[in-house]
């Protein structure tokens, strides 16, 4: 298990230094929570109707903002090559990549979504329901999008492809996930929080293999 | 099945099949349309109704068009042969055309029925994602210089499109439930009067068997253009 | 341990360009060889072929020891060292810490602090790779090939950027590890100055 925590060590060290992206990713998800008021205006009882969804919505394109170096930089510097040949499969090294992106971005992001939720007039109950929903949810998107960040790990531009790649695969995290917001706003139960869960279960289990594959094609 | 799996002996069988199959198309999407047009006006959705005559066999191919095309890629994938890489790789433009008019026919058929080109229909948000996958995995393919990693990248993503394909459709069935306002008409719910099966099979046919001729076309051009590309490689010193 | 390395009949095909076919040799424990030839003519390819980075179009790769063969790659991958011209060195972490975390991810049962002074590292230990020259990055990878602790080195231009003394360092570093039985294999283009066998490629038409 030493390979594995190595690398989950140093790639959320590495995230969360200076260039590493995930406060980046922080400010970009306060800026567009910020921003829909502005766009919706500031009649409260919309903002509380639609803070699940737009929170979601902003917390899944802020983590992809990270996450198109998640093996580029690796494969740019040579990196990978070396991981490739560390005692431990290249399974468990995207296992160790997704663990860290999502405790360096979703974790975060999940803690932060506490704070702006206020900003949307969110009651307590629904608060805590969407940073339930966040922390069950957000590590479909850090291994989804490893799958994106793996398929495009060669291409210049690859940034620009990952989100038109993960963001429809996502679509089941953000319905499941405001939905589970909704549910405790309207006293209703829709058993949301369970599939969300069990969705985010399935990509964290299969994930890993599809992103190992890719990488190792990758490596050629 | 892998006897015709040799490009040569493709280009050959692919070379007899494709006029007859053409012949076909034609046929089928003549008689298809002759039908169609002279089905009595639907009762309650007026001349409206013939819209489904294409709208339903576009969104069945496009689905067909996803099926074949992850067939192909683990065949790809699994038994790294170029022909399935160049059936994956063609499928996916005729499958994001068949999806787009499975969208534009829908949009059409909505207005006079629910008074908005768009209401978040259950089948027509899932086939809006099902563009957007269409999209990525072209995009993903073109973006990769090197052609065997740019198919081998493709296949991994047609997989995982197609492992969550259903849990997307699931989902947006779901939310639609979640966030219902008035009752929608489901396409091709109430409307398969028996008028109305027969145009509905013929057309369905009909695309189908364009799917297959456009098909077998792209995987013929893509064979001729590796040969091509192969040719100026081994010329060049 | 004695270890050798078997390749038999090696073809490698990139984006439908032969680069070698037919390729053969053995080497066993203690030897080193060069792989020379002109740009292009398939150097790193081969490299990444025994490492099992890249798939052969036909023939065998094989690593024999005392316990195993491995024929599968991943098998192979255990038991190679990896130093390529790309350097692996993170900007923002510092030298000590990379020799740390790859002493943890090879598993390594040195302690990556000894490896600082044979390689002249001391003195930047703890400053960030973006301040690294491209010689002291080479010498990072040079140590870090050290902490592998693996049998059989793949070696990918290893004197590029190096001064006189990095480059009497990397032949010491080799004489040192075929002395203790180990095999090498380098990829470069002058001469290693050291007593190893030759192989060139791309010589046939």
């Amino acid at each position: 298990m030493t390979p594995f925590f190595a690398l989950l060590k140093r790639d959320t060290s590495l995230a969360v230094r200076a260039g590493g992206g995930a406060a980046l990713a922080l400010a970009f998800f306060a800026c567009v929570v910020t921003l829909v008021p502005l766009g919706v205006g500031p009649d409260l009882k919309l903002l509380a109707r639609i803070a699940g969804g737009v929170l979601w919505v902003a917390a899944v394109l802020a983590a992809l903002l990270s996450l198109d170096r998640l093996f580029q930089a690796d494969y740019e510097d040579g990196s990978l090559d070396l991981l490739a040949l560390a005692p431990m499969s290249l399974e468990a090294s995207a296992f160790a990549k997704i663990a860290a992106h999502w405790l360096a971005t979703g974790l975060p992001l999940t803690l932060l979504s506490a704070l702006l939720a206020v900003l949307y007039n969110l009651p307590v109950a629904p608060t805590g329901a969407l940073v339930l929903s966040l922390l069950v949810g957000t590590p479909a998107v850090s291994a989804i999008g490893a799958i994106g960040a793996a398929l495009t790990l060669s291409i210049r531009r690859g940034g620009l492809i990952l989100p038109l790649i993960v963001l429809p695969l996502l679509a089941p995290a953000v319905i499941f996930g405001s939905g589970a917001v909704l549910a405790v706003l309207d006293a209703m139960s829709n058993g949301a929080m369970l599939l969300l869960a069990a969705f985010s279960l399935l990509a964290v289990v299969l994930s890993p293999f599809a992103a190992a594959a890719s990488v190792r094609l990758n490596l050629g | 099945m892998f006897a015709y799996a040799n490009p040569k002996k493709f280009m050959e069988l692919s070379g007899t099949i494709l006029p007859w199959l053409s012949g076909a198309t034609i046929l089928a999407l003549a008689a298809g349309l002759v039908l169609g047009f002279r089905t009595p006006p639907d009762y309650q959705q007026g001349d409206t109704v013939r819209i489904m005559f294409l709208h339903v066999p576009a969104a069945w191919t496009a689905m067909m068009a996803y099926g074949l095309m992850a067939l192909a890629s683990v065949i790809g994938l699994v038994n790294r042969h170029p022909l399935a890489d160049a059936a994956a790789k063609a499928a996916a433009p005729l499958g994001a055309v068949f999806t787009a008019l499975g969208l534009v026919t829908g949009s059409l058929w909505g207005k006079p029925m629910w008074g908005a080109w768009w209401v978040w229909d259950g089948r027509l948000t899932s086939f809006l994602l099902l563009l957007l996958i269409y999209l990525g995995y072209i995009a993903l393919g073109s973006a990769i210089e090197d052609e065997t990693r740019a198919a081998r990248a493709s296949a991994i993503l047609a997989i995982v499109g197609a492992v969550n394909l259903p849990i997307i459709e699931f989902s947006v069935d779901w939310w639609r439930t979640l966030h219902q306002g008035e009752s929608i008409l489901r396409s091709g719910g109430p409307l398969i009067a028996p008028v109305f099966l027969w145009p509905l099979f013929l057309m369905a046919i009909a695309f189908t068997l364009l799917f297959f001729t456009l098909w077998i076309v792209r995987i013929r051009t893509e064979i001729l253009r590796r040969r091509a590309r192969s040719l100026m490689l081994s010329e060049s010193p | 341990m004695t270890i050798a390395l078997e390749v038999t009949d090696l073809t490698c095909i990139r984006g439908q360009r032969v680069l070698f076919r037919g390729l053969a040799f053995t080497l066993l424990g203690g030897r080193a060889l060069a792989l020379e030839g002109p740009n292009g003519s398939g150097k790193t390819s081969l490299l990444r072929l025994l490492a099992g980075f890249l798939k052969q179009a036909s023939g065998t790769v094989r690593v024999l020891s005392d316990t195993v063969a491995a024929d599968e790659p991943e098998e192979r991958g255990r038991f190679i060292g990896w130093h390529a011209h790309q350097d692996a060195v993170k900007p923002q972490m510092t030298v000590r810490e990379q020799l740390a975390f790859h002493a943890r991810l090879y598993e390594s049962p040195k302690d990556p602090q000894t490896m600082l002074a044979p390689f002249g590292l001391t003195a930047i230990a703890d400053l960030p790779g973006q301040y690294l020259s491209a010689g002291q990055k080479r010498r990072l990878g040079l140590a870090r090939l050290h902490l592998s602790m693996r049998p059989l080195w793949l070696l990918d231009e290893p004197l590029a950027a190096l001064d006189t003394a990095g480059k009497a360092l990397v032949a010491q570093a080799i004489t040192a590890h075929c002395a203790a039985g180990g095999l090498v294999v380098a990829a470069t283009h002058e001469p290693l100055g050291i007593d190893c066998d030759a192989l060139r490629l791309g010589s046939e038409p």
